[in-house]
């Protein structure tokens, strides 16, 4: 078997079947939260809670009340630097536009390739330095899971290689395409099962928190 | 109560995860954001204090019974269960390492409502036979005697005479179709009586009918600390029965930080319907007071003074504005802490952590966060709105040779109502 067979199946049934657990994944972990309910607030409310819920959505993205450097601030710089470089690398990057033109039918202007190259080494660096923090501060190495390592993992590994793709580094291109897909596929098939899923839950819990405080007349 | 188990502990919290505990664990990403918003975690560097940790066997609970892939790893007989040893263990962690102050579920950047769970967490323990002693005896004393400090009918009834002696004023008891009806907290009765005359010339000065029911009249509540809602519905029906009874508009929480929580947001969910009658803080009724030109004062403080907001005031509860404007009305020199307001940390002696023996070296050491807090205002004394909170900053002034009075604000205002206006007249 060659490496241009083995691409080929992983552009096609590999993709189409990691798209598949991923979005059975996702109903799935959705139905798992909404099913449970949750009881109706009999207290007289100040107010529905409906605006301050959609507040809290937006304003927990920003850093919290003017005290940011207060706070650790690496796991805020890292953070957001590594948050948005991720978002600009998947979304703004020609060839992704082209997957997701071919998946869904629909387009939207890229970025030129080296201003996007700029915020992948932007990620990977904030990423390198999230894992460093991790492993060195007693707080964090007393949190963290073998889970939170391997999310790391799945993470990275399609950002280093699909870097490494676009400069035809080590390895020869096909190789390098190969391993990049194939390593954002695994990446699809484990998001519903891992904490990756924080990037849809994270919706309803700031909208959860942000109503029920915001019932009681507080902007969480 | 049944008989404590681990079968129990585990049923109750299953019952206890809903839709936003699931939203909420599935959201965490082990930030450790959580740790520095807690100020045992802040005062200790010991992580275990980490918020989000102190909910670890419900988060497996949830993962094991709630999510398809932790019941496949169950099946599998790959998941670790939840055993009592576990539970007991984290008791501690639950109980006398938070006050359920709520800082953690304001910075959390996924947005998750911790203390939600650890409120939730805390019935969990408790059905388990793994609540404290100190708040087991507080919750028998309530169920029993009506008072988690055994404070009797008897005991305000004296303290009613001595207000009758200082002001001359009558305390209404039982009248029935009285506009407000007063609740106090047994730490009122005992420690701060003040509380209890301020109330009687601010309402005679504003011509407000109220009164205080015999049958009840404690307005904190235990079954919310230790986490037994069935214990907690039935000490908020005796004040629902009462001001049914009495045909009053409006019950009035005290100056008591979890007493509001109890009746104002838990009180009707606890008893499965809303109520028929308004439920206010004391700072609210004073604040509209204010609003309609009843409450008037002369005069003002004279020393730098600033506010402690009580957490479940203000984060849980809401009231932010009322004690600014009522603050104002008297002191001229007012200056905030630098966190305050909905980001104000606590006093360290909140949610039963005060009625908890062995937290007793915990909640001093909690205080140095206040303590740094006051140390960079150079204020000459501090308001507050809870007499628990007051007991804590007072005690933890103590321990650190801090000498500064803690004043309640009700109190303060009482004390600059306008003179000719006081019924009795006798008062100083």
């Amino acid at each position: 078997m060659n490496i241009e067979a083995v691409l080929q199946w992983i552009r096609g049934p590999g993709l189409s079947l990691s798209l598949g657990i991923f979005i059975f994944g996702i109903l799935l972990k959705l139905l798992e939260i909404f099913l449970l309910g949750r009881r109706k607030n009999l207290a007289a409310v100040r107010s529905s809670g409906v605006a301050a819920g959609f507040r809290t959505i937006f304003s927990r993205s920003l850093p919290p009340e003017g005290n940011i450097l207060r706070r650790p601030p690496f796991v805020f710089i890292f953070g957001y630097a590594f948050h948005i470089g991720l978002f600009v690398v998947i979304l703004f990057l020609a060839p992704h536009i082209q997957v997701a033109q071919s998946l869904l039918g629909l387009s939207w202007p890229s970025l030129p390739t080296p201003v996007v190259d700029v915020f992948a080494v932007i990620a990977l660096i904030a990423l390198m330095a999230l894992l460093w923090y991790r492993l060195t501060s007693p707080l964090m190495k007393y949190l963290t899971t073998a889970q939170d390592y391997l999310v790391w993992a799945l993470t990275f590994i399609p950002l280093l290689s699909g870097y490494m793709a676009y400069h035809h580094l080590l390895l020869p291109y096909t190789w390098l395409l190969a391993i990049h897909i194939a390593s954002v596929e695994l990446l699809l098939v484990l998001f519903p099962f891992t904490k990756l899923t924080h990037a849809f839950t994270l919706f309803i819990s700031r909208w959860y928190t942000g109503m029920m405080a915001g019932q009681k007349g507080v902007q969480s | 109560m049944s008989k404590a188990t681990l079968e129990r502990g585990i049923n109750a919290l299953k019952e206890q995860i809903d839709a936003p505990t699931a939203a909420f664990f599935s959201s965490c990403v082990h930030c450790g954001l959580c740790a520095q918003a807690c100020l045992f975690y802040t005062e200790t560097c010991d992580p275990a204090k980490t918020p989000i940790h102190k909910l670890e066997p419900m988060r497996r609970l949830w993962e094991q019974e709630y999510t398809l892939g932790g019941r496949i790893r169950k099946w599998l007989g790959l998941a670790k269960p939840v055993t009592d040893g576990e539970l007991a263990r984290w008791s501690e962690l639950v109980y006398q390492n938070c006050t359920l102050c709520g800082r953690c579920s304001m910075v959390c950047p996924v947005g998750n409502d911790i203390t939600y769970m650890i409120r939730k967490m805390r019935e969990g323990l408790s059905a388990a036979g793994h609540a404290p002693d100190g708040l087991i005896g507080a919750t028998t004393r309530a169920v029993k005697l009506g008072s988690p400090m055994g404070v009797t009918l008897k005991a305000l009834k004296a303290q009613a005479k001595h207000v009758k002696e200082d002001s001359g004023l009558d305390i209404p008891f039982d009248v029935e179709g009285a506009e407000y009806m007063v609740l106090l907290s047994s730490m009122e009765v005992i420690n701060y009586p003040e509380y209890l005359q301020a109330i009687a010339r601010i309402f005679d000065q504003t011509g407000k009918t109220w009164t205080i029911s015999s049958q009840a009249f404690e307005a904190t509540n235990s079954g919310i600390q230790i986490g037994t809602s069935d214990i907690a519905a039935e000490l908020v029906q005796r004040v629902v029965d009462a001001a049914e009874k009495l045909k009053v508009q409006t019950v009035i929480s005290p100056e008591c930080g979890h007493a509001y929580t109890a009746i104002r947001w838990e009180g009707p969910n606890l008893i499965g319907r809303p109520f028929t009658f308004k439920v206010q803080h004391i700072l609210e009724v004073l604040d509209e007071l204010r609003e309609q030109g009843l409450l008037r004062v002369e005069g003002v403080e004279d020393s730098r003074l600033t506010f402690h907001d009580p957490c479940q005031l203000v984060r849980r509860g809401g009231v932010i504005d009322p004690p600014r404007n009522l603050i104002k009305m008297v002191v001229d020199d007012f200056v905030e802490m630098k966190d305050h307001g909905k980001m104000n940390w606590c006093c360290g002696a909140g949610g039963g952590v005060s009625a908890i023996e062995e937290a007793a070296e915990i909640r001093l050491k909690a205080f140095n966060r206040k303590k740094k807090q006051l140390a960079k205002l150079k204020v000459d004394g501090l308001v507050t709105a809870c007499a628990n909170c007051r007991i804590q900053i007072e005690e933890g002034l103590e321990e650190n040779d801090m000498d500064m009075p803690v004043i309640g604000l009700t109190e303060m205002l009482a004390n600059h109502l306008v003179e000719e206006d006081t019924g009795g007249g006798t008062s100083s």
